[in-house]
This record gives C-alpha cells, structure tokens and sequence, in this order.
C-alpha cells in the first residue's frame, strides 16, 4: 500500500516537472512570441528592446532560462514580475489560493453533501418525479455556463431583488477569514450555491445511475435474500461500492476547479483568487507570474489525482497491481 | 479470406441503434429542436437584411429606431450621475425593431445572437468532431501497436489530461493570439476561427483517446482479432476492419456530448476575450459585451447564455439518447 502510495506520487512529480517545461516552452519558445517585445512596449526601439533582453535575462539559452526560473520559484522563493518590478509573486499567490480554496472547499462540501443526498433520493424513487428532478438538474449542471449563473445570481441579489429578500447580501468581494468569518461566509455564500447548484446536480446524476446498477447485482440480491432491511441495502451495500466513481470524479473535479474552472466564477464574483491572478498576469503576458500560477494550478490537479487513486486503491485492493 | 455469413432479414447493430434512438422521445424532440437551433443561426443573414434591416457589426451609436410609432434614439444618454454613461434601448419585444433590444454600442442584440450563434456552433461541432477523429486515432493506434508508440501517446494524452483544461486553453489561446499559428506550410491568422477551433478540437483530444485505447487494448485479446491475425492480415486492415467497427460506436456517443463541451468551452473562452475575436460574435463575446450593462439591460448577457445553456442541454439529452442507444457503457469525463 506505501509503496503504491509512493510510486504514485513519484509519477506525480514527474507530471508537474513535464507541464512546467511544457508551459515555459509555450510562452519562451513559441515561434513569435517574444516577452522582451511586450515588456518593452508598441514602439520599442531594437536598442531598447536588446536592453531589456539583458535586463530580463532573455538573451540567454532556453535551458538556463527554466532552470533559473526553477530555482526562483522552488528554491530561494524569491521570484518577481515582470510588469510589477520588484513584486515578490509568491506572497501574492498565498494570499490569493486562500480565496480561491474557500470558495473551492465550501463549494466541494455543499455539492457533495446534495450531491449523494439527491443521487440516493433519485435511486432510491426511480421513475418518480423526484428522480426527474435530480436528472433534470443534472442536465443543468452540465449544460449551464457557470459565468452565466453567476452573472443571474448577481442580477437578483445584487440589484433586482437587494432592496426586498437580499438587502442582507454584502457587495461583491472578499473578505478574508482571520478578519471576520461572518462576513467571510456571507461574501462566499452565492459563490458557493451557484458552484454547488451546477456540481451536485452532475453528482446526483451519477450516484443515481451507478446506484441502480449496484442495486441490480447478485450480492444486492443476497443481501435481500437474508432478510436486511431495504434501508440497510441501499446504504451499507450498494452505496458503498456507488461512491467509488463518485470519489474519482471528485478528484478530477476539485482538480480542475481549483487549478481552472474558478477563474470563470471569481472573474464575476470579483473574488481575488488564483483565477483572477492568473487572468491579469494572461492579459499583460507577466511570463513569472503565470508559470507559477499554473504551476500552483497544475500541482493541485496532480496531488488531487494521487490522493483519489491512492484513496481508490485503500478502498479496491485490485487497483493496487499494474 | 474471411466468410461473412448473414442470417436474412437481420439486421446491423446500427440499425438497431437507430430505431431504439428514434423511439426515444426526449432524444427526438432534443435533437429536432437542436435542427431548429441550428437553421435560425444560419438564417442570421436573413433575419439582419430582410427582418430587422440592421448590420450587425457596425456601431450605430446615434442611430434611431421606432417603439409605439414614436422614434426614439436607440442608445440614451445617461441622466444618472455624472451622465457619462448611455443606456442602450431595451427589448421591444418587436421583431423588427430590435427583439432583445441593443448593446452597448446600438447593435441589434438579437442579430447578433443568432450570427454569434453560427460561429459558436460552428467551432463547438468542427473542434468536437476533431476531438473525437483524432482522439478515436489515436486511441486505435496506440491501444493496437502497444510497446513505444503507445508509451509515447499514452504519456503525452496523460499530460495533457492532468492540466485544467480551461487553463491550457486560455493560456495556448494567450501565446496564438499574440501571433497567430505558424507551422510553416499553413499560417492562421490570430482573429481567425479557425484559432480557437484547432484548440479546443486538440485539448479534448485525450478525453476520447483514453476511453477508447482502454478499448482497443480489451479488444486486443479477443479471439476474433487473434483469427484475423492467424490469417495473415496487415495491421492497417486489422484496425480498420477489426478494430475500428467495435470502437466507433464509442466515438460517435462521445459526438454530441463532446459538442456540448467544446461549445461551452469555446463561449468560456470568448468571455474572457481569448475565444473568437472583434467583430466576429459569439455567445461567449456577446455574454462578455453584456456584463457592463448586467443591471441596466440584463437581456444582453442572459440572452446568449440561455441561448448556450439550451443548446448544450439539448445535446446532451439528444446525446444520453445515442449513448442508451448505441453503448449505454461509455462515460465522458465532464465537469464544467
């Protein structure tokens, strides 16, 4: 079991080394692209823009460039932007990946929590008009662009409806958790639902459809047999072996979010994440700070694979070979 | 030489496929009202010159428009504040004179929806249908030749499976759209649509490829493959006659629920200004125009997206349909 855990987190090291090489390649070697143009500006003069080459370091070999990088970012922690002179990035994204891991784990709780509650529902009244609403919402969940959800959010409570039913809902924002969890929790809150809405609906959707396929097989059937409860069925028997696609796709997704997906809702909510850092340092192509935030970003999705399938193999022993 | 013998009057798994999914209903009504989607987009040109006799590509900041008989400006100078801000005209609820009202810049909202329309299910069907070729492909080959070549695509699909695919899109989006795509023999310009279709068609690649390799290499063992090759057959003809006939159902599943996917990538994209560019529209660009004027005139941004969210939705039912149709088994990861 350690040493699967260990050859699984090894091979996740590999993976986050081979994106950052990947990533630098992307912005340093793309055929056109030159950093030391955009940071010069429209009208650079060649003078200038051999100066800024010296300045920046870009006139030396490719290699030198990731390993110094490299070193900036994982060893003495020191790296700084390009736009912002002087600006240290690695405070700036500590800062930001406590925003975005609120909304990304209170989102996780509440559209696990509805989740399974509406997937066991749906199962448990198939064919009822309980089990159309979870399909339903399910087809929501998948179908609605998040940005748009969140921007309806924001037209209800925050204009609409904010003079009536949520004058109680704070302008958009952040405030941090040390400061004040009350307010912490109430600037998160729509954030949170509109995430929640989308995810728990996929999630029910699911755990309906593995449920029924579990509560179809021989040792469902057994359990039946031997007099057990339709209650202890369901939940000690079928649901157990139901959560597991559930818990690999939870990976996946809290994956995505945290290291992508939440750019799309804190560009709305106005909430000072990884995503809205990103984002800025994209559009004015600050080459440091875009490796280390999809670095950070790359380095979540991977540690969220290793644990689900070290997870998996704690609760299927077969995957555990191979 | 293989013998094909047929039982008369059977009929071919596709066929089956076919009637089970014509006897869906919600599958049928889905992919009819995807049709009617489609047609209004295409007609865009039709509603703009000959309905509500607008262009909509040009800013038509002081031009007019007629609600009730009585001629009034389409944008409107703020009288709130300062007064530096206009108001474009909301709907009129009139076909021919601006439906769903105007952005910010006095174009006929409901123009533009359907032109932006055309590009979003343009490059949501042609990446999608990319994605599921070359994902199928790829898939065959490395699943079939095994040893190097499928180390080599299977390490490269993994990479790219482990990146937030948003992030790899916005960021290859960020590079091309500095300089266009370059490959030597083929240059795209950066405000091409081609851009953003090439990427999203090569993002979602491994999500076909992963499944369908995991295939091949179930099918690899079976018995039918290893007669075929007990006699004698070339590869290509083992994985285009053997192979390729057992995965293809696969691929075609994952067809319409893929569109739904890169459709709502490429809107995402678009919102962000890295998707399609000015003055082309699309859903995404025309949710993004909307978000200045969100409490003013909502209609700008929530059109589109509801425009999206249906579209998506209806292929997803229509593609639920095919999936219980064709090979009820075969999951795509998807998330938001």
């Amino acid at each position: 079991m350690i040493a699967y855990a260990l050859r699984r987190l090894g091979a996740a090291v590999i993976v986050v080394m081979a994106i950052s090489i990947l990533v630098f390649l992307m912005f340093f070697a793309t055929p056109g692209v030159d950093p030391a143009a955009r940071i010069a500006g429209r009208n650079a003069t060649p003078a200038t823009l051999a100066q800024v080459r010296i300045a920046f370091g870009l006139d030396e070999p490719i290699w030198v460039r990731y390993l110094r990088m490299m070193q900036h970012l994982f060893v003495s922690r020191d790296l700084t932007s390009y736009v912002n002179r002087g600006q240290l990035i690695i405070p700036e994204i500590n800062r930001a990946l406590a925003v975005t891991l609120s909304l990304a784990i209170g989102a996780a709780v509440l559209w696990m929590i509805a989740g399974v509650a509406m997937g066991v529902l749906a199962a448990h009244f198939k064919g009822t008009p309980i089990d159309s609403f979870v399909m339903l919402l399910g087809i929501f969940g998948v179908s609605l662009p998040v940005y748009w959800l969140s921007e309806l959010t924001n037209l209800l409570t925050q204009s609409r409806l904010h003079s009536s039913i949520f004058s109680w809902v704070p302008p958009l924002g952040y405030v941090p958790l040390t400061q004040d969890p009350v307010q912490w929790a109430l600037h998160l809150l729509f954030p949170w639902l509109t995430l929640a809405v989308l995810y728990a609906g996929i999630y029910g959707r699911l755990l309906r459809g593995e449920l029924i396929t579990a509560l179809n097989e021989d040792y469902v059937r057994a359990a039946r047999a031997k007099g057990i409860s339709e209650r202890r069925v369901l939940f000690r028997h079928a649901l157990r072996c139901s959560l597991l696609p559930v818990v690999s796709t939870f990976g996946l997704d809290f994956g995505t979010l945290v290291g992508g997906t939440a750019l799309l809702t804190e560009v709305v909510f106005a909430l000072p994440g990884i995503g809205l850092l990103t984002y800025g340092a994209l559009q004015q192509l600050d080459l440091p700070v875009i490796m280390a935030t999809v670095l950070y970003a790359a380095f979540f999705v991977v540690l969220a694979n290793a644990i689900v399938d070290v997870l998996y193999a704690r609760l299927d022993p077969t995957v555990r070979i191979g | 030489m293989m013998v094909v013998t047929q039982g008369t009057g059977s009929v071919g798994p596709w066929r089956v496929a076919l009637r089970q999914l014509t006897g869906n209903r919600a599958a049928v009504g889905a992919g009819a009202l995807f049709v009617l989607i489609v047609a209004a987009c295409l007609a865009a040109p039709l509603y703009a010159h000959d309905i509500a006799h607008t262009d909509a590509f040009t800013s038509q900041v002081s031009a007019t428009t007629v609600v009730d008989g009585h001629t009034v400006p389409v944008l409107q100078q703020s009288t709130a504040g300062l007064g530096l801000g206009v108001t474009p005209i909301g709907p009129t609820w009139d076909p021919t004179h601006y439906f769903l009202g105007a952005d910010g810049q006095g174009r006929d909202v409901m123009a533009r929806l359907l032109y932006g329309g055309r590009n979003t299910l343009l490059i949501g069907l042609a990446s999608a249908t990319l994605a599921c070729v070359l994902g199928a492909l790829l898939g065959i080959v490395a699943g079939y030749l095994g040893g190097i070549v499928d180390g080599v695509i299977a390490r490269i699909l993994d990479l790219i499976w482990a990146f937030p695919v948003y992030l790899l899109a916005i960021c290859l989006s960020v590079v091309l759209l500095t300089s266009g795509l370059d490959l030597g023999f083929v240059h795209v310009s950066a405000d091409s649509l081609l851009l953003p279709l090439i990427i999203i068609g090569l993002i979602y690649v491994p999500y076909v490829a992963r499944p369908i390799r995991a295939e091949v290499l179930a099918l690899r063992g079976k018995e039918f493959v290893q007669a075929a090759v007990g006699t004698g057959a070339s590869d290509l003809r083992l994985m285009r006659r053997e192979i390729l006939p057992n995965v293809a159902p696969t691929a075609v599943v994952f067809l319409p629920l893929m569109a739904s996917i890169t459709m709502l990538t490429e809107a995402a994209l678009s919102f962000l200004s890295v998707g399609v560019q000015p003055p082309d529209a699309s859903w995404g660009t025309i949710v993004q125009d909307g978000l200045g004027l969100l409490y003013t005139r909502p209609m700008v941004g929530l059109a589109p997206g509801f425009a999206l969210a249906l579209t998506a939705a209806v292929l997803n039912i229509f593609g639920d349909g095919v999936r219980d149709a064709l090979d009820p088994s075969a999951r795509i990861r998807s998330g938001l």
